[in-house]
């Protein structure tokens, strides 16, 4: 009877772990405002566990400002001005995508300089070999095979 | 030449691994630069701890420089930076804020009582709300805030001797030969 009650105890706290997780009481007036809300949050960063977004995030923190992101929202707020009003109080970090502005440039265009690095390079060894084979045949030189390797 | 251009890509990809290492060590990579810095503090109505009937708001804290520092009874980093708020922090020559941070009054209270208590006020945000308006997204925090209102300089975590010493001081310094 013991050992019952103590499983039913245990059990209920599990429960209870359970269904304080799931529940961010929230009282969305329909679905469409709802999924806005999950989109919005998506797009936000929680400042404490930061590899987190705003709308998966357990932390304390996260919570709260899941809610004040709903009351912004209720009075009337777009996506654009919630977002700077957090911008406003953790500056871009909140973000998950970072602005394009001066200082983001390399971040953004980054990746398509190493591309064009890449392809200059591509580039410059196939004509290379393209004319060391011309020159090949046109030698007709018989030591081909220890040319295989060498780039 | 052309034999060497692997290794040179590997030296090249080595070195940008070291400097990413060295970059990275430098600074704490969870900092989030506060973008307050040289703007006016949010304006906040909070009750002290001690007497909730009564409270501190941005506009009845105006006229001399002042520190506030963000702490909770939970905050296990805050238990770190008390012992340096109680004797250092006492020195630096502004009064010190507790801005006690989600917490329940009365854990804070004991809290105080058992570590010693190096503020001058305490007040309380037990929602947190305030605290976003801050920028605050733990604790400890210290903010350092002009006779005018205006932040002038933010820490996140806790206070040393040697931030204190290196950092703090300069700016309350710098505070003090602008009043002059």
């Amino acid at each position: 009877m013991r050992l019952l009650a103590r499983v039913t105890l245990l059990l209920l706290l599990a429960s209870g772990v359970v269904f304080a997780q799931a529940i961010d009481p929230l009282p969305f007036k329909d679905h469409a405002e709802e999924v806005r809300f999950q989109k919005l949050t998506a797009q936000l960063r929680c400042l404490v566990c930061q590899n987190e977004n705003l709308a998966d995030s357990n932390a304390d923190l996260a919570r709260d400002l899941r809610h004040e992101v709903f009351e912004l929202m209720q009075h009337g707020q777009s996506d654009e001005q919630i977002k700077q009003y957090l911008v406003e109080r953790y500056s871009n970090f909140v973000l998950y995508d970072p602005p394009v502005q001066r200082s983001t440039w390399l971040l953004w265009f980054g990746p398509l300089l190493i591309l064009l690095a890449g392809a200059g390079v591509v580039a410059f060894t196939i004509r290379r070999r393209a004319a060391a084979s011309t020159a090949d045949a046109l030698q007709t030189d018989t030591r081909d095979t220890e040319h295989g390797d060498d780039w | 030449m052309s034999r060497l251009a692997p290794l040179l890509g590997f030296v090249l990809l080595a070195a940008l691994l070291g400097f990413g290492i060295w970059w990275n060590s430098g600074h704490d990579q969870r900092e989030v630069p506060s973008p307050l810095i040289d703007k006016a503090a949010p304006a906040f109505v909070l009750p002290r701890l001690d007497d909730p009937a009564q409270s501190v708001s941005r506009a009845s804290l105006l006229g001399k420089p002042y520190l506030i520092n963000v702490f909770a009874s939970w905050c296990i980093a805050c238990g770190e930076e008390h012992p340096v708020l109680m004797t250092d922090g006492k020195q630096i020559g502004v009064p010190l804020i507790g801005y006690d941070y989600k917490d329940d009054p009365a854990e804070a209270k004991a809290w105080l009582a058992e570590h010693g208590n190096p503020y001058d006020t305490v007040i309380a945000d037990r929602e947190g709300r305030s605290a976003i308006d801050f920028g605050v997204y733990g604790a400890p925090e210290s903010f350092l805030i002009d006779a005018q209102g205006v932040i002038r300089y933010k820490h996140i975590g806790p206070l040393t001797p040697e931030v204190i010493a290196s950092e703090l001081k300069p700016a309350i310094d710098a505070l003090q030969r602008e009043a002059h």
